[in-house]
């Protein structure tokens, strides 16, 4: 019997073609309008990690002023810490894997006459960065954790960046010059680019990875410029670069690895102690708050998923409504045309039910062609969104598998639901009065 | 000869054409619904992309046209920041077409820059104002194409050179006429010149003049236009430098500049040489694209609700063909016909717009309580619902003419 309604389905869409296309456009540019702004929301609220989200936290105390909290929520807590506390939290090991980071850049000067220098972007890490986030290496490894402590000039490259300067090859144990010294390259790291960034959301939640990692105690060392946010709220006390690595500037993340309730637990123990201290030396002026957020905790947080892009997706709800609303009219406009054709089989003896699911049938391959052209629109839709937003929404423009899965449920389901009210009108009609008219 | 009747009155059938919807209830709701919903998408997005076209058309205060940017890093190990600058700068205002150039720690409406807190009293319990701060020498005003309205410009002598992680700040600043009456709004900001305003709750320095305007490099900030200058140089291994060319020669001294300083010191690296248009233009990128997205949703989704009615209207008039022929036979005119249709469709049209009227204002409220939007103005809503009366009265119009055509004789024939 299947067969047969598709059969006749396939001869209904056929009979009026216009009005077909027209209820599977409608259907179509809503799902495409959906599916695009859904993809988009889908990604930029992706887990990045979703085998250990759970277990890494992001690290907040508030050291703020004693006068005004972080911002006007009183709730609110500084989004960073300084270099001083995540020195000191890292230092201290009290988590199974920990790490103070921040942002900088230097010149590389490439070996060779004609190769010309070029910035880099640089991650300041601890060597448990890699570990903690199930960084891939393609050659090499992480460096040791004397090379922190001994604060040794060596860097971890990106494949990109191993690419441009070794042509891609191993070049573990070859040296680069950057920022005017020379450095060992210990590790080449696969592509990595975690979706949002997590680790660093504050200066662009869906920036690219940095181009090199070395250790955090460089900064120090070499007194690499700061890149990325910085805020204060007290200028330093004194000149230099030492007195502001020292200030109570914001300018640091820190991330901790704690397996389970009791680490968290202690680690919570640990922090408000460390606090309790720094109070009786004259800092952290404000009540303790201290906070420990996991990943898709932080990216709640920080509002990683961009306003603009929940605003555009409920107005695609909308605009799906919309077409809904005209192809429920249409079905209904065009099941009521065929009120003889419906009132010949009741008399000959098709059951409302047979009657029920023939056009159910219909109604769902209306639903199905439009999901599958909705797919082109939503393919065509996230290409625009990438020509409108440029080279870094490339990776949230991409639709997946899944996001293709959901496209054709919710074009089969809402055009059923679209097509259940004409449907039931059309398998209730009262043979009699439309044969007499024959 | 008998007089024609001269004067006719048209019978509207207002109430027949009312009674008649009531028997096919349901598919007028259908339109009526799928025009309000309509309406509500289109007025809130008319409304988002005025909003958004306002923002990107506020002044900013330089020659937007004709200015552009670039940085200067130095790696060389004998790279002197102030010696190169110096070089720079000399070589820069001499060239031809460079009306002047500065160097700046920070672009206008790049995104990307400093602030600070001023207060006009000394302390840390004084609540302070917040401004983006830009460092230019005494060529900043004229490269940045600002006008000094009160009090006067900074001398040659008072230009300081800072250093990384420096604390202290200069004796002088200029402020933009919004950030004085920030300051001091009780009074006019001409006399704010000479006034002493504190940075870092104590340092104080003397307001010696006022600029009419200039935007800070955040485009989003609510307090764009407060901003100060600080005269001095920045003995930075980047370093930005902002110029301003005679109109329309900018691109051609682009890249002449690019060569200039290229080939003039091999230790340092040219990049992120930029227009200030092109600088705004990344600033803003997510207004442009919010603004062609809203635009292609709107007249396609005004497409998709016009064929919508087309395809109603068309089934109705399939339906009633011998109803209409009868109509005909009896002696209704053409017109008569298309205006029961079109009256029928304005009928529904303007339940369809009362609705979408209530919902335009209740999407609002949505989108001012979650996304921080300002109120919609009233005008939008009239506006919308004329609007959409008349894409319903175009789209029916077609429809409603070809059953004018249907031959009164249709009547008598069955279907």
């Amino acid at each position: 019997m299947f067969g047969y309604y598709i059969k006749l389905a396939l001869k209904s869409l056929k009979r009026n073609p216009i009005l077909s296309l027209l209820m599977i456009t409608a259907i179509a540019l809503g799902i495409g309008a959906s599916m695009t702004t859904i993809t988009v929301n889908y990604l930029m609220s992706a887990d990045p990690i979703p085998h250990k989200s759970d277990q890494l936290f992001h690290i907040q105390v508030d050291s703020w002023d004693p006068n005004n909290a972080f911002n006007d929520d009183e709730e609110a807590l500084p989004n960073q810490l300084t270099w001083t506390d995540a020195t000191n939290f890292t230092l201290a090991k009290k988590a199974l894997r920990q790490s103070a980071m921040g942002m900088s850049g230097a010149i590389i000067e490439p070996k060779g006459d004609d190769a010309k220098p070029f910035e880099a972007s640089i991650r300041l890490a601890y060597t448990d960065f890699f570990g903690m986030f199930d960084v891939p290496f393609i050659f090499g490894s992480p460096w040791d954790t004397s090379s922190d402590t001994n604060r040794e000039q060596v860097v971890v490259l990106s494949k990109r960046t191993n690419e441009s300067i070794f042509g891609g090859e191993n070049s573990v144990g070859k040296t680069i010059v950057i920022a005017g010294r020379s450095f060992q390259v210990v590790g080449v790291i696969d592509d990595w680019q975690p979706m949002p960034k997590f680790y660093d959301v504050n200066n662009g939640a869906f920036n690219e990875t940095e181009e090199l990692f070395m250790p955090f105690t460089l900064k120090e060392e070499l007194e690499l410029p700061n890149w990325g946010n910085n805020n204060c709220w007290k200028s330093p006390d004194g000149e230099g670069y030492k007195a502001f690595l020292q200030s109570e500037c914001i300018n640091t993340q820190m991330w901790v690895d704690l397996p389970n309730e009791t680490a968290k637990a202690e680690y919570m123990d640990f922090l408000n102690n460390y606090v309790m201290e720094q109070k009786e030396l004259g800092r952290f002026p404000r009540p303790i708050k201290n906070r420990l957020s996991n990943v898709m905790q932080w990216m709640e947080r920080q509002e990683v998923v961009e306003e603009d892009a929940k605003m555009m997706m409920w107005l695609s709800f909308m605009f799906l409504l919309v077409c809904l609303l005209n192809t429920i009219g249409l079905l209904l406009a065009k099941f009521t045309g065929k009120s003889a054709e419906i009132g010949l089989r009741l008399a000959v003896g098709a059951s409302k039910s047979d009657l029920f699911k023939q056009h159910l049938v219909e109604t769902a391959m209306i639903g199905l062609l439009g999901g599958i052209a909705g797919i082109g629109f939503a393919l065509l839709g996230l290409q625009g969104i990438k020509s409108l937003y440029g080279d870094f929404v490339d990776d949230l423009a991409t639709l997946d598998v899944s996001m293709v899965l959901v496209a054709l449920a919710i074009a089969l389901l809402s055009s059923i639901a679209a097509g259940l009210y004409p449907t039931w009108r059309a398998c209730n009609i009262a043979p009699a009065s439309q044969l007499k008219s024959q | 000869m008998s007089n024609t009747q001269t004067s006719t009155s048209i019978n509207w059938e207002i109430g027949p054409i009312f009674r008649a919807m009531l028997r096919n209830k349901v598919g007028a709701i259908l339109i009526a619904l799928q025009i309000a919903v309509t309406m509500t998408i289109i007025v809130n997005s008319v409304y988002i992309i005025v909003e958004r076209s306002k923002e990107m058309q506020r002044d900013s205060g330089i020659d937007n046209a004709n200015s552009f940017s670039l940085t200067s890093v130095g790696f060389a190990e004998n790279y002197n920041v102030p010696i190169s600058v110096e070089e720079d700068m000399n070589a820069l205002r001499s060239l031809p077409g460079i009306v002047d150039a500065i160097q700046i720690n920070a672009v206008p409406n790049s995104g990307s820059g400093w602030s600070m807190g001023l207060k006009t009293q000394p302390g840390v319990e004084h609540d302070g104002v917040g401004t983006a701060v830009y460092m230019v020498d005494e060529h900043g005003i004229n490269a940045l194409d600002v006008e000094i309205i009160a009090g006067e410009n900074f001398a040659p002598t008072d230009i300081g050179m800072r250093v990384v992680g420096q604390v202290k700040w200069p004796a002088k600043t200029i402020l933009t006429k919004a950030m004085a009456e920030n300051l001091f709004p009780e009074i006019p900001y001409a006399s704010v010149v000479g006034k002493s305003v504190y940075i870092n709750d104590t340092e104080p320095m003397i307001v010696v003049g006022i600029i009419d305007k200039l935007q800070a490099p955040w485009v989003g900030w609510n307090n764009l236009e407060n901003v100060m200058l600080s005269p001095e140089r920045m003995d930075f291994k980047g370093s930005r430098y902002f110029i301003r060319t005679e109109p329309g020669q900018r691109d051609t001294i682009m890249k002449q500049v690019e060569e200039l300083l290229a080939n003039s010191n091999k230790g340092r690296l040219i990049q992120g040489m930029r227009s200030i248009e092109e600088t705004r233009e990344r600033s803003y990128r997510g207004h442009t694209a919010m603004i062609k997205i809203l635009s292609t949703v709107m007249v396609i989704l005004t497409i998709v609700t016009a064929l919508g009615i087309v395809g109603l209207a068309s089934f109705s008039v399939n339906q009633r063909k011998k109803q209409i022929g009868t109509r005909r036979a009896l002696g209704a005119s053409q017109l008569a016909i298309v205006r029961y249709f079109m009256i029928e469709n304005f009928l529904i049209s303007s339940i369809g717009v009362t609705l979408g009227a209530a919902l335009t204002i209740g999407l609002n409220m949505i989108l001012v309580n979650t996304f921080g939007l300002d109120r919609i103005d009233w005008f939008y809503i009239p506006i919308g619902m004329l609007v959409l009366w008349i894409v319903g009265q175009c789209a029916v119009f077609g429809p409603a003419r070809k059953t004018a055509n249907i031959p009164p004789a249709l009547a008598t024939r069955t279907v």
